[in-house]
């Protein structure tokens, strides 16, 4: 990180005696959502290390009770602008499993297509404009844009062709309307998605380019060695089928994340925490992904990992998850531009199903990480009962411990700086608190 | 809303209450042309996307997204509103509730403490009031940009005009006549799908009878929309049920009067029904709300 060091700062004496000192940003900027960060230290002893979400909470558990399952579709959209289609994706195919609905092979791709396009338009706008203005010393991609222009632009184009993924398949970036149980309420045609090709050609060499750049940041040197969680099919790199397996243990069906973890309602958050049965908690995102499922990544983007530096890095240093992004961006787009090719438009855009009464659930991998959803339907197919699991409360107690651990390390620096230290560490998480804040249902609080 | 015209860049803030940060994505969303507003406008406070903050303004135009469902948030919109020249409301949260306006028919059920309980397992530790509110039902209003999201075209004219000091140019037609416009073939005529294009504005550029579906009324009631007439017609021609007439309004303008009358004649959105004999109790809960 380029931002002010002790070196830069050598006026700056830190105090011989160490009384307490509290480490505060209220509220976090460059994050979607409204949360804080609390971090006491009496010593040389961290008494607490609290991430707050004061978003206001919006309830969505409770609004799709009584509903139908293409209406709550609609719904859960709007529990996150950034990642509305991570929510009707999981909302979808655990509608699917339960109705038994077998998709056509093509419409199956167009939902990976639309997937991989949210994913791109999320992480080149957390590279681009959240995160790298931390590793270039920038309060904003706007600043960063006065003396890097073209870095700038690039991140803007690769958003630009994510949301042009989205606009083609959903009809918009933000709220698309193109998702219904058993397909899609109409298909573009061959020529409309082959029009997107030399897009992603030029998607294609700025993902790499990216990679190429953020490779080159220097990290803070902050390691520890995580429990992760993510999707795995060794058929296609984790996004909405397979298992749901960790790096010890834990390897269950993708509607089974709540026989596993559990979550925590605590005083200082609107967002429920999410943990394992066991106690531990387990990274979700990028970085987990990588570690877990990278032997399942394109060729192009293993190639890149590999040339970046590998995938030990991004599994020790939390910093490093820019560059996870940058590989998945890479493989958003080479499995993009291989579905069009292959994309021949079927005669249905959707097939007709028939409601039946029982449980629908499903993970997926949203950009952020695993998204966990569960709904009990009665016999017309409406919602009675509701879950949803947004990845940021999965990682809500992993960031809480990272502040734990890397606050000790910046203790030296004069307190506003320390600060941005420890919200540059929260920001690599890409904390999406618009999702976390609301939803979660939860499980009483094991002691 | 005009603004004189002045040399000094325009001082510009962008908050949030209870919303998606789906219509502020829009800002970043504007493409290069997000760069050359710097030129124009100082961007103070946009805290999703700068850690440099100017919290309280002043502003010359604050952008507020999402509705008002706190009272710290209602606080906290006085306060801002104090602080700036003109204030903005971008997109259905703000200018008529959004999704989680819904809540005020909780009085059909328990009160807003089953939602509360519904949801969290320790209710005394989450502070929300019993609505969520557009921001024009607390403080002044300079102008809006409605949609759930927000338009982006609709963002950047918004945007011009008030930096040269001229009125906004925003369509005010139905979705229908964007239908007819683009050719595209009626889906309420054609295929019986329920749509609320007769009576909600345009913006979207009728996406949703584009991709063959009814509309589900993003940018809210036009002016003069006859809600009660188009229920009658999903009740009559189309044999809806009153629940299913609710749930087509009860959606992400569910709280603009046209709309809310229509879903309170129908007995309340699904999962929030009316039972026929509390049918006056549960009205006085819902009026009680919220101060």
């Amino acid at each position: 990180m380029s931002r002010a060091t002790p070196h830069e700062t050598p006026h700056e004496t830190p105090p011989k005696v160490r009384v307490e000192r509290t480490f505060a940003v209220d509220p976090l900027s460059r994050v979607e959502g409204e949360g804080r960060l609390r971090v006491v230290v009496r010593g040389d002893e961290v008494v607490t290390a609290e991430l707050s979400i004061f978003e206001a909470p919006r309830f969505f558990e409770r609004l799709v009770v009584g509903r139908h399952p293409d209406e709550v579709l609609d719904m859960v959209a709007r529990i996150c602008g950034i990642c509305p289609v991570a929510y009707q994706m999981t909302a979808v195919e655990a509608f699917e499993r339960l109705f038994q609905v077998q998709l056509d092979p093509q419409v199956r791709q167009l939902r990976r297509l639309f997937y991989w396009g949210e994913w791109l338009q999320s992480h080149a706008l957390h590279i681009y404009l959240l995160n790298a203005p931390d590793f270039l010393g920038y309060d904003s991609a706007l600043d960063m844009a006065r003396d890097h222009r073209r870095i700038v632009e690039r991140g803007l184009a690769l958003k630009q062709a994510g949301v042009d993924l989205m606009k083609l398949i959903g009809g918009r970036a933000v709220h698309p309307v193109g998702m219904r149980v058993g397909g899609f309420y109409r298909l573009p045609s061959r020529a409309q998605t082959r029009a997107m090709l030399p897009v992603l050609d030029q998607a294609l060499a700025d993902a790499q380019e990216t990679v190429r750049w953020t490779a080159a940041f220097e990290l803070p040197d902050f390691e520890r060695d995580p429990l992760m969680l993510s999707m795995y099919d060794r058929e296609g790199y984790a996004l909405d089928t397979g298992r749901l397996v960790a790096t010890e243990g834990i390897d269950v069906d993708p509607g089974d994340w709540d026989t596993v973890f559990t979550e925590h309602h605590v005083e200082h958050s609107t967002a429920l925490q999410a943990t394992g049965i066991d106690g531990k908690h387990h990274l979700v995102g990028p970085s987990a992904r990588i570690v877990l499922a990278g032997d399942a990544l394109h060729p192009l983007a293993a190639e890149a990992l590999e040339s970046s530096g590998g995938v030990e890095v991004i599994r020790r240093n939390m910093f490093a998850a820019i560059t996870a992004r940058g590989v998945e961006m890479i493989h958003a787009i080479a499995e993009s531009i291989a579905i069009i090719e292959a994309y021949q438009p079927p005669a249905d855009a959707w097939q007709a199903w028939e409601p039946r009464a029982g449980v629908a659930s499903w993970s997926s991998e949203a950009p952020r990480g695993v998204l966990f959803h569960r709904y009990e339907v009665d016999e017309q197919g409406h919602v009675t009962k509701a879950r949803i699991v947004p990845p940021t409360s999965q990682n809500q107690l992993f960031m809480e411990d990272d502040l734990r651990g890397y606050v000790t390390g910046v203790l030296d620096l004069p307190e506003f700086e320390a600060a941005a230290r420890l919200e540059a560490l929260i920001r690599c998480y890409d904390p999406c608190i618009s999702c976390a804040t609301h939803f979660l249902r939860l499980e009483i609080e094991r002691s | 809303m005009a603004m004189p015209k002045s040399d000094k860049p325009l001082r510009v803030g962008v908050v949030k209450f209870a919303s998606c940060d789906g219509c502020q994505l829009g800002f970043l969303d504007l493409g290069p042309a997000l760069l050359d507003i710097g030129l124009r406008f100082s961007i103070v406070e946009f805290g999703e996307a700068s850690s440099r903050r100017a919290p309280d303004g002043p502003f010359d135009v604050l952008f507020v997204e999402g509705s008002i469902s706190t009272d710290d948030q209602l606080r906290h919109l006085r306060h801002l509103r104090d602080r700036a020249s003109l204030l903005v409301t971008i997109g259905a949260c703000a200018t008529s509730g959004g999704i989680q306006a819904l809540r005020a028919w909780a009085g059909n059920d328990r009160g807003i403490a089953g939602f509360i309980a519904a949801v969290y397992a320790t209710p005394e530790y989450v502070d929300t009031l019993a609505t969520a509110t557009p921001v024009a039902d607390h403080v002044q209003v300079d102008a809006e940009l409605r949609g759930c999201p927000i338009d982006t075209g609709q963002l950047v004219e918004l945007l011009t005009a008030t930096a040269i000091g001229r009125r906004p140019q925003l369509p005010s037609d139905a979705v229908c006549v964007e239908c007819k416009r683009a050719g595209t073939v009626c889906v309420m005529v054609s295929r019986g799908e329920p749509c609320l294009g007769p009576i909600i504005s345009s913006g979207c550029g009728a996406l949703c009878p584009g991709m063959a579906r009814g509309c589900y009324g993003c940018f809210g009631p036009r002016e003069s929309a006859n809600g009660g007439s188009l229920a009658d017609w999903y009740r009559g021609s189309l044999g809806l049920s009153d629940e299913r007439v609710a749930a087509r309004f009860a959606g992400f303008t569910a709280w603009a009067p046209e709309l809310r009358e229509v879903i309170d004649a129908a007995g309340g959105p699904p999962g929030m029904r009316r039972a026929a004999s509390t049918a006056a109790s549960a009205d006085a809960d819902v009026d009680g709300g919220v101060a």
